[in-house]
């Protein structure tokens, strides 16, 4: 009958917890939850491998924090935020779970992504598919210059790379140009007709970034300076990032 | 943000030809396809998370679903296509450019065959 009950350590020095509500506003509301569930009643991933938001935040309070670190759920929580959105004290659960994938060894995170993340690493175009500078303007000079030849209205669309001054800044996914290079030109064409000055850069272009995705603070942080960078070094106003 | 691309997919498609999903807004669920989840090597998994919003979807009863971002386009795509391809996932720019009457036919990928053909750009 029933689970056996769960014995508790007692007299935790610091729960993991409590680490998150120091990096937080408000300590991420962390120690309110009135375990009412409605976090996990409109949750998509109540159930994956028996856990659920409510489950997640109360083996947290517990001080559970083996548990926390092993389970696989963290990576299955997409970290929306309508849990805390519906929350009635706000908790801030998505921290918690962003900060639970900071636990696990660096190697040993979904292969994918951190594969992901250490590909943008490499050079300054941050694609997580690996694509570089000069592919990555062969590629969208390429595919303009198809276009601007078979579709004469379009004869003088611009794709640029490296505008200096323009005002937006646009990334893309690498998916289009290395996967589906037709896939940017409706935006292009949009961008035409409606006479916006825009750029790509050839550093910085790519939008994705999985190192985010892989609570690796610093590798992220790197990512997103160097696309910042990309984005004044060309003195551009606005940053349009299109994930 | 979000109301602004209602008013942009309303004035493409038609006021009539819109339906929004239940619920919305910020009562909305997540596709499933974000926060790292497709290149997380759990494939099961985020099919079941998605099965809320294929529900939605299916309750629609639309034959195009529009999403927002890459991350959103492969996760919808692949809930429909493990369906028996249930529905039509596109990007917003596709639907702009073909109700524009710009769209070539090498950017019509995700357009289904009822609206493969028409109004081809340069044909």
């Amino acid at each position: 009958m029933g689970e056996p009950a769960i014995k508790l350590g007692g007299n935790h020095k610091s729960r993991f917890l409590d680490k998150v509500k120091e990096i937080l506003p408000e300590g991420g509301n962390l120690d309110l939850c009135l375990t009412c569930g409605a976090c996990s009643s409109g949750c998509p991933a109540t159930g994956i491998g028996d856990m659920d938001a409510r489950k997640f935040l109360r083996m947290a309070a517990l001080g559970m924090d083996e548990e926390i670190t092993k389970t696989e759920w963290v990576w299955h929580c997409t970290m929306c935020q309508r849990c805390s959105y519906v929350c009635p004290m706000q908790i801030n659960i998505p921290q918690l779970v962003f900060n639970a994938r900071g636990l696990w060894p660096r190697e040993l995170r979904p292969k994918g992504i951190l594969g992901s993340c250490d590909m943008a690493l490499k050079n300054d175009t941050c694609s997580a598919m690996g694509t570089n500078e000069e592919d990555f303007r062969f590629v969208v000079e390429d595919v303009l210059e198809e276009y601007r030849e078979a579709q004469p209205e379009f004869a003088d669309m611009q794709a640029p790379v490296d505008k200096q001054g323009a005002h937006y800044f646009l990334n893309q996914n690498s998916r289009e140009p290395v996967t589906e290079p037709d896939e940017m030109v409706p935006l292009w064409k949009i961008l035409h007709i409606v006479g916006a000055d825009w750029t790509y850069g050839s550093k910085g272009w790519a939008a994705e970034n999985y190192c985010m995705f892989m609570a690796d603070n610093d590798a992220w942080k790197h990512i997103v300076e160097v696309k910042a960078k990309a984005v004044d070094d060309l003195g551009c106003k606005v940053w349009l990032n299109t994930e | 943000m979000a109301e602004d691309l209602r008013y942009v997919v309303k004035k493409v498609v038609g006021e009539e030809n819109f339906i929004d999903m239940s619920p919305n807004r910020s009562n909305n669920y997540c596709c499933g396809g974000g926060g790292g989840f497709l290149q997380a090597g759990y494939p099961e998994e985020r099919r079941q998370y998605g099965k809320m919003k294929a529900d939605q979807i299916l309750a629609t009863g639309a034959p195009y679903c529009i999403t927002p971002c890459h991350n959103c386009h492969a996760q919808v795509h692949d809930l429909s296509d493990i369906r028996g391809h249930a529905w039509e996932t596109l990007h917003l720019w596709t639907l702009i450019c073909l109700s524009l009457g710009i769209l070539g036919e090498n950017e019509r990928e995700y357009l289904g065959e009822d609206l493969k053909n028409v109004a081809v750009y340069g044909a």
